[in-house]
């Protein structure tokens, strides 16, 4: 299927890990290659002129970036791996909402809740707590967003599955607690402790140490 | 594909890009739908039960089942109605072409609207942005007849707003964003496209959009 190159990768970006999951999921075999955010190379600068950010995805050669527009690259390129989108137009449209939602509001304002100060803190903290409400009503009865496996919104929403947790911790802000949001912390344990989900997070010992210093 | 009972409805603001967006999309599919009004300010019972989750307009609903952003209603349309595509079907193509969708939304939008919203400083940053983004997508351009080739596509309608919007939003906040001298390759773009017959006769009445910028923008200073 021709070469496939991870720019970002081994790093602890949960936007890189969202596309070395999709790759996984597929079996695609891939090259990973780290990258220094304060040192860019040559690749990076040439694959992703615009942004100059990771994941960048090199296929044959041609460079494609932004995570989720990559998972939906690997979705439709690499066919005999099982589907991360839906196959219903309504129920993959629902799937890029979802997506989109969580990284547009919830990434961002449970970030700015756990790091921030003062009044944009405070703003940050109900903004999460009612774009989490969304979410924890839409997992209800299942067991992940995509159902009975992982899909296209289990992989974006890692960030509230795993980084957010660890942020919280070391931040000292507790966002999703059982009490508050039942079934999202439910989804969140069977999210973590999925053996496949488990092989390609970053050790949380090592998010900790990162976080501790920002 | 299970002929639809309930029929297409488009619920939208007049005024919204993103509106005219989906629109223009239909047109083009040659869809037919019922279009409902929103008085996004004053907002109805039904736009709060079809969208929940950011209650914005546009929402489509087609057999009774509502999805609200137009980025992803378009997506829709391409699926079901796969004639006339919007987006590439090559997969390359197709990623390249929701980057530079994304673009549009997420940095030629934003601070293009920032520019209206803000003056002093703010205001010269966000035209400064806005000027650096539309630099790209006049490379991205590259002096076809469409972003989307010969046929109007996806980054086409994502766009959409610079050509006729824009004008309107310089004149308000008295600022030069896309100098036509200095975007050649745009300049032109915009006159095949608001020239296009599926755009042409649906764009709202300039003076109607300027009163209405106008009112947003006095808001928006009196609340820095």
């Amino acid at each position: 299927m021709g070469e496939v190159k991870l720019l970002g990768g081994l790093g602890f970006s949960p936007y890189v890990n969202r596309v070395e999951m999709a790759l996984k999921l597929k079996g695609v075999e891939y090259e990973p290659i780290a990258e220094d955010v304060k040192n860019k190379s040559p690749l990076l600068l040439q694959h992703n002129p615009v942004h100059k950010k990771v994941p960048v995805l090199i296929h044959n050669g041609k460079g494609i970036a932004e995570s989720l527009i990559i998972v939906e690259y690997i979705d439709q390129v690499w066919q005999e791996g099982p589907p991360i989108l839906p196959k219903d137009p309504y129920q993959r449209a629902m799937t890029r909402f979802w997506a989109k939602f969580i990284d547009e509001k919830c990434i961002i304002a449970t970030w700015k809740a756990c790091c921030s100060t003062g009044e944009e803190q405070e703003k940050s903290k109900e903004e999460s707590m009612e774009a989490l409400k969304f979410l924890e009503d839409e997992i209800k009865g299942k067991k992940f967003f995509g159902g009975e496996n992982i899909g296209f919104v289990d992989i974006a929403a890692n960030f509230i599955g795993y980084w957010l947790p660890i942020i919280s911790e070391v931040k000292g802000v507790q966002l999703i607690t059982e009490e508050k949001f039942p079934n999202l912390w439910r989804w969140m344990n069977d999210y973590c402790n999925d053996n496949f989900v488990k092989g390609i997070l970053p050790s949380k010992d090592a998010l900790v140490e990162r976080f501790k210093s920002k | 594909m299970e002929k639809s009972n309930k029929g297409v409805q488009l619920v939208g603001f007049w005024v919204s890009p993103f509106v005219h967006r989906v629109k223009w999309g239909m047109k083009l599919k040659g869809i037919e739908f019922e279009y409902i009004e929103e008085d996004v300010f004053n907002r109805s019972p039904l736009l709060s039960q079809i969208n929940p989750v950011t209650g914005k307009v546009p929402v489509l609903v087609h057999d009774g089942n509502p999805l609200p952003e137009s980025s992803i209603i378009l997506e829709y349309l391409d699926e079901v109605w796969s004639h006339a595509p919007l987006l590439p079907l090559d997969a390359y193509q197709r990623a390249q072409a929701r980057f530079w969708a994304t673009f549009a939304d997420q940095k030629v939008f934003e601070s293009a609207w920032l520019s209206v919203c803000s003056k002093g400083e703010i205001q010269e940053k966000a035209v400064k942005d806005a000027i650096g983004h539309l630099e790209r997508m006049e490379e991205q351009q590259g002096g076809r007849r469409f972003f989307g080739g010969d046929t109007i596509g996806h980054v086409d309608l994502m766009m959409g707003f610079v050509a006729y919007m824009l004008p309107v939003w310089e004149e308000v906040a008295a600022v030069t964003i896309l100098d036509a001298s200095k975007f050649p390759n745009l300049a032109a773009w915009k006159s095949n496209f608001v020239d296009h017959p599926a755009i042409k006769g649906d764009l709202p009445f300039k003076d109607e959009m300027f009163t209405y910028f106008q009112g947003r923008r006095e808001v928006h200073l009196q609340r820095i």
